[in-house]
């Protein structure tokens, strides 16, 4: 691998390289600028009607009743709806690795079908499943002779219903990982344990979860990331009501930006995002344990 | 699973109930979409609702297009799948580009490149409109498809795959007097056929789901998406349950036929990529 001709790796990475930073490293920038000004709609006319205004926009954000909510229901969101998909998925990928037969990649397939739904087409589909009146859920649990729920009408049960919706797009991909994982492990590793006359539970907890640390550690990061920028969900299914009970601080920042044209008031508060997920991410890394490499 | 001397009918029967029961469960929401797309409207709201339709119909589908936009709206996704796959050839390229060459600054530029993984969406959201307002890209195809053709994870999925390839190979191939395109367009592109593979379902899926930067970007229907003449749809039509599912359908069944021929090689790439 020796220096070839000097201007082909550039030539290789360059249409790529340019649109990252034209469309994702230049952004920040330009975020972190307007952050501390009061651009909005008129602002992008006119680049003269925009001032500096220093900390005012951060300052503003802590005393909007509204963006307090949002990461109130933010955290709600990533405390409930997090573990909720690890296990699934962990627990599905178990299931699935269980057998080879084609039932066992024909359910492989069933339970990654959720997520490469398009988020619209989930969103009319579980706006009708959990409608009050001629929802399929509803009508379910009137069989039970339970009353009908207010499934996306009270604020809490609306968090935990688009939760439940989340969740059940979530799992695909995380599980597909630790499929991924669960298929990697050396076949060696489960002989030894059957030579010394573990049984599966014992093989369970002590060969497979400690190898799937690697894994694990992956797919917590990117789910946490992933539920701190909880936005689709409420977008489409609640608009952030009712009440703001279901609004994210993703949304509050897209509502700021797009609907009331607040374009700094919204990148200050993407900032605040921003460096939450920085916090939480680097906090993480902090905390993981040395991994045992296979 | 190794064990395979120690497992017993009783466990199989056990595991293989709970993986049905559960995927039953999972698609139950499929069911009912495809289920309510065949019922007329009257039959939609019965209580208690019909399992199979009764009447069924395919006038719901009939009306996405005749009613509604709907050619326009495949079209407009259909030209976005289009570019996205030549953004996916950027990302192949930027990736064998640092798995196979040597250059100043390499490390450097792919650890800024994997950096902008961790940038939320929303915050650059709002420059990316600001910038494209700035182009007059605004309401313009190229402005719906510009911000999303480079992808740092597959770029470095391509990188991890790349690596494999034998540096011996390209190595007789420059030998003989091969230029580094056509290595990379006539030996390399036909190795990495299966990362290809996974990524091609990935930006085909991602392509045909797009919705809130065609949402942000298009003011005029004539460039509207599926996913936003959908929600268009739920919006005019609220209690015309039978058709949002018709569209609904429409915009999920394309995409669960295509991941069922190609899905052994999406478990597959993952390993291979060495996310595990």
């Amino acid at each position: 691998m020796k220096q070839f001709k000097n201007r082909h790796p550039y030539m290789f990475i360059a249409p790529a390289v340019i649109l990252l930073s034209l469309f994702s490293l230049i952004p920040i920038l330009i975020a972190f600028v307007i952050s501390f000004t009061d651009m909005n709609l008129k602002g992008l006319a006119d680049w003269s009607s925009v001032t500096f205004i220093g900390l005012e926009n951060y300052i503003a954000l802590f005393s909007d009743s509204t963006f307090i909510k949002s990461i109130f229901n933010t955290i709600f969101y990533v405390l409930i709806g997090v573990p909720l998909v690890i296990i699934c998925s962990l627990s599905i990928a178990l299931l699935l690795n269980y057998g080879t037969s084609k039932l066992f990649t024909t359910f492989r397939a069933v339970y990654y079908m959720p997520s490469i739904t398009n988020i619209i087409a989930v969103a009319v589909i579980w706006g009708y499943l959990y409608n009050t009146e001629y929802g399929l859920f509803n009508y379910l649990l009137s069989l039970l002779s339970v009353e009908n729920v207010p499934w996306l009408e009270e604020p809490t049960i609306a968090k935990l219903s688009l939760i439940l919706l989340a969740v059940w797009k979530g799992i695909g991909i995380n599980m597909i990982i630790f499929l991924a994982a669960l298929q990697g492990i050396p076949k060696s590793y489960y002989e030894a344990a059957e030579m010394d006359g573990a049984n599966r539970l014992q093989v369970l907890f002590n060969v497979t979860l400690p190898l799937l640390r690697y894994a694990t550690f992956f797919v917590t990061v990117t789910t946490l990331i992933g539920w701190m920028q909880f936005f689709e969900e409420p977008f489409v299914m609640t608009d952030g009501g009712p009440l703001d009970g279901t609004i994210s601080i993703a949304l509050f920042i897209y509502k700021e930006g797009f609907q009331f044209s607040e374009f700094g008031y919204a990148a200050a508060g993407s900032f605040v995002l921003f460096a939450m997920i920085i916090l939480v991410t680097v906090l993480q890394f902090k905390f993981r344990k040395s991994d045992t490499e296979y | 699973m190794a064990v395979a001397t120690k497992k017993n009918k009783w466990e199989q029967a056990l595991v293989i109930f709970i993986m049905v029961a559960g995927g039953v469960l999972v698609s139950i929401p499929f069911l009912w979409m495809i289920s309510s797309s065949f019922k007329p409207e009257s039959e939609v709201l019965s209580i208690p609702p019909t399992i199979i339709p009764d009447n069924p119909t395919i006038e719901n589908y009939i009306n996405l297009f005749t009613n509604m936009n709907f050619a326009v709206y495949l079209k407009n996704t259909l030209i976005i799948v289009l570019f996205s796959f030549l953004g996916l050839l950027f990302n192949a390229m930027a990736g064998y580009g640092f798995a196979k060459y040597e250059f100043k600054g390499r490390e450097k530029v792919f650890y800024i490149v994997l950096a902008t993984m961790m940038i939320p969406g929303q915050v650059t959201m709002i420059p990316v409109y600001l910038l494209l307002n700035a182009m007059g890209l605004t309401n313009t195809m190229t402005g719906i498809v510009l911000p999303g053709l480079a992808v740092a994870f597959s770029i470095f999925l391509f990188r991890q795959f790349m690596t494999t390839v034998p540096d011996d190979l390209i190595e007789a191939a420059r030998l003989d007097g091969a230029g580094e395109f056509y290595i990379f367009f006539r030996l390399v592109m036909p190795i990495a056929k299966p990362i290809f593979a996974v990524q091609g379902i990935l930006t085909f899926i991602a392509g045909w789901n797009s919705f809130l930067w065609p949402l942000i970007i298009a003011n005029d229907e004539s460039l509207y998406t599926l996913s936003v003449g959908l929600s268009l749809l739920q919006g005019q039509y609220a209690n015309n349950f039978a058709l949002q599912m018709a569209g609904a359908a429409f915009m999920v069944v394309p995409i669960i036929i295509i991941f069922s021929f190609f899905q052994k090689y999406i478990v597959e790439g993952f390993t291979m990529s060495g996310i595990k």
